[in-house]
């Protein structure tokens, strides 16, 4: 009998903790369900449709994306999106592995310093950014262009449209390599230095103890980091938009699918494809977020 | 955690000129923008970018951004703030709720809304702003400050970046005590928790506020009314003003003194409060 009242408590006391974790997640889910699902099932759903001058808005079931695996404008702009991925997020995620490598090997004075002024791009808004690297590269008053032109040589156009893709990915080199050295020089400190103190009293390097313990440890953090710029590369929108108004032929209509996306929707008023292309951008960026993830996952099983 | 810094160590100079010239590359950029806010117009142009020019023009070129267009630019600098600083407290208490009882509470369900949180952390932002921007102009809710903070407050990263700290950063027992001494749930939160959650807070506060601040499609979408502008958003528009060259070169030095302006709030912050987000990231990198 005792042990049913006991049993009773527990389960009242088991079921107020359920409430209140229920009230305590209660305005994250609300919040989540009407910012985040509901916009993304309904680009979902307007991508189905179409608008025709005669007859309104019609079912149209893949024909927006169909249109958009065939459109030149559309594939160029994920084309220079896999550019991006393949030359750009390499650079920038070697050099912030490396500062945060040197960094965390106590070998340079003033490190701390150094931490802080990489990381300080970025806190610059992205506009900020984008604006000023626009005037550096511009030939007006740029410090670039004036550089050349003391020593003789021919002024390179960064913003001509053979230059401008390696310029904007300068810009986000320049604004996230020191975010994700952050994030790698935390995985890092938080190595026990037993795990390489054996490896120095046998007398491996600091190179070798870098590559054979000190990078495989912070795999997840290097995933991270991964993770975030291939999500970045395919949001890319800040820089274009605000390169467009110094180099609009350079730039163009399409230069990054979010460009082209918000280019449907506000200057071409093609609603119905925009969504099309938003949704389909955030599709792919989860397939190739999941395909970077899998190898991980199945070593960590295997482990 | 570990380490003080092993001082028998030897420095290399060659490792340490080499990071060195790396940090000279981050920081060239705005060395140069404020070198150039203390320019008058003609030294813009005509005097070499890294270096000053023959007059100190600092003040009387933010005296002409705050009054450009009738003080325009105080009002967007004033919107941005209360947009980023509404957007982050808000985000960073909804996240640490729900953070919090991801990780000390086991009850039905919770693995399955958990897995569904972490897979939006791949869903793109601006993915969503177009059909937002749909959904908000039906129920007229463009162009009122709602429009901005609203979204900002859903942060599925900072859910998950609270749920890592909150495991390791609050002791059960800790909770089981509270308990015991007849404490109800929400005041073991406020009075326990939230203290020793301390870092991870400030850390989701941080990017949330650097999220917002710098936030530039999403206010374009929303707003027409340039009154409602934040500051990214004002900016662009008078650099394209500038460019197209419906106004006189004066401009340069006003886009450029504004810049100046926008970038210092957001760096303080970071250097001001980097103990605190130096260990919250901490948490996010190691079991991410």
């Amino acid at each position: 009998m005792s042990q049913g009242v006991a049993l009773r408590r527990k389960n009242v006391t088991r079921r107020k903790q359920n409430i209140a974790a229920y009230l305590f997640i209660t305005p994250f889910v609300i919040l989540f369900v009407a910012m985040l699902l509901v916009p993304l099932f309904y680009s979902g759903y307007l991508s189905l449709f179409k608008t025709q001058l005669v007859g309104g808005t019609v079912f149209d079931g893949l024909g927006n994306y169909i249109r958009a695996a065939t459109d030149p404008l559309f594939l160029a702009s994920i084309g220079r999106v896999a550019l991006i991925l393949l030359i750009q997020v390499p650079i920038m995620l070697g050099l912030a592995l490396f500062f945060a490598l040197a960094i965390d090997s106590g070998r340079v004075h003033g490190s701390k310093f150094v931490r802080l002024i990489i990381f300080v791009p970025y806190a610059v808004p992205g506009v900020v950014g984008a604006l000023m690297w626009g005037y550096l590269y511009g030939r007006d008053f740029g410090p670039i262009s004036q550089a050349f032109h003391a020593v003789g040589l021919p002024v390179p156009d960064l913003l001509s449209s053979d230059l401008i893709l390696g310029s904007v990915m300068n810009i986000s080199t320049w604004q996230f390599a020191g975010y994700n050295m952050i994030i790698l020089y935390s995985a890092l400190r938080a190595i026990p230095t037993e795990m390489y103190d054996a490896a120095q009293v046998d007398g491996a390097g600091q190179f070798r103890i870098a590559w054979s313990i000190k990078i495989p440890t912070i795999r997840p953090a290097l995933v991270l980091t991964l993770i975030f710029s291939i999500i970045g590369s395919f949001q890319l929108f800040t820089e274009p938009s605000l390169l467009y108004s110094i180099a609009p032929s350079a730039i163009g209509q399409a230069f990054s699918p979010n460009l082209y996306a918000y280019n449907q929707a506000f200057v071409n008023q093609v609603t119905n494809y925009a969504a099309a292309i938003a949704f389909l951008l955030g599709f792919v960026i989860m397939i190739v977020s999941y395909v970077v993830q899998l190898p991980l996952l199945r070593k960590e099983k295997v482990q | 955690m570990r380490k003080p810094f092993n001082d028998e160590k030897q420095r290399s100079s060659i490792l340490s000129i080499a990071l060195w010239a790396c940090a000279a590359y981050f920081a060239l950029p705005l060395v140069w923008l404020f070198i150039s806010s203390t320019k008058d117009t003609g030294d813009l142009f005509a005097t070499f970018g890294l270096w000053f020019g023959s007059t100190f023009h600092l003040f009387q070129n933010i005296g002409d951004v705050l009054s450009y267009q009738d003080g325009i630019f105080v009002r967007w600098t004033v919107n941005t703030a209360f947009y980023a600083g509404v957007s982050a407290v808000g985000a960073a208490l909804v996240a640490t709720a729900a953070g919090y009882a991801f990780a000390k509470y086991q009850f039905p369900g919770s693995r399955a809304v958990i897995s569904v949180i972490l897979g939006a952390i791949m869903i793109p932002s601006t993915a969503l702003a177009i059909p937002t921007y749909l959904l908000f102009s039906s129920a007229q809710l463009t162009n009122t400050p709602l429009a901005i903070i609203l979204p900002s407050l859903v942060s599925p990263f900072g859910v998950f970046l609270m749920m890592v700290y909150a495991s390791s950063a609050v002791p059960k027992e800790l909770i089981e005590s509270g308990r015991i001494d007849g404490a109800g749930e929400f005041q073991i939160f406020w009075r326990v928790a939230l203290r020793l959650l301390g870092p991870g807070i400030v850390t989701v506060f941080l990017f949330a506020l650097v999220h917002t601040w710098n936030n530039y499609l999403l206010p374009l979408i929303m707003f027409s009314d340039g009154r409602l502008y934040p500051i990214t958003v004002g900016l662009a528009l008078w650099q394209s003003q500038g460019a197209s060259g419906g106004y006189s070169e004066d401009l340069f030095s006003v886009v450029i003194t504004g810049s100046f302006i926008s970038v210092l709030p957001l760096i303080i912050a970071f250097l001001y409060l980097q103990r605190y987000w130096q260990t919250g990231l901490a948490t996010g990198g190691l079991k991410g």
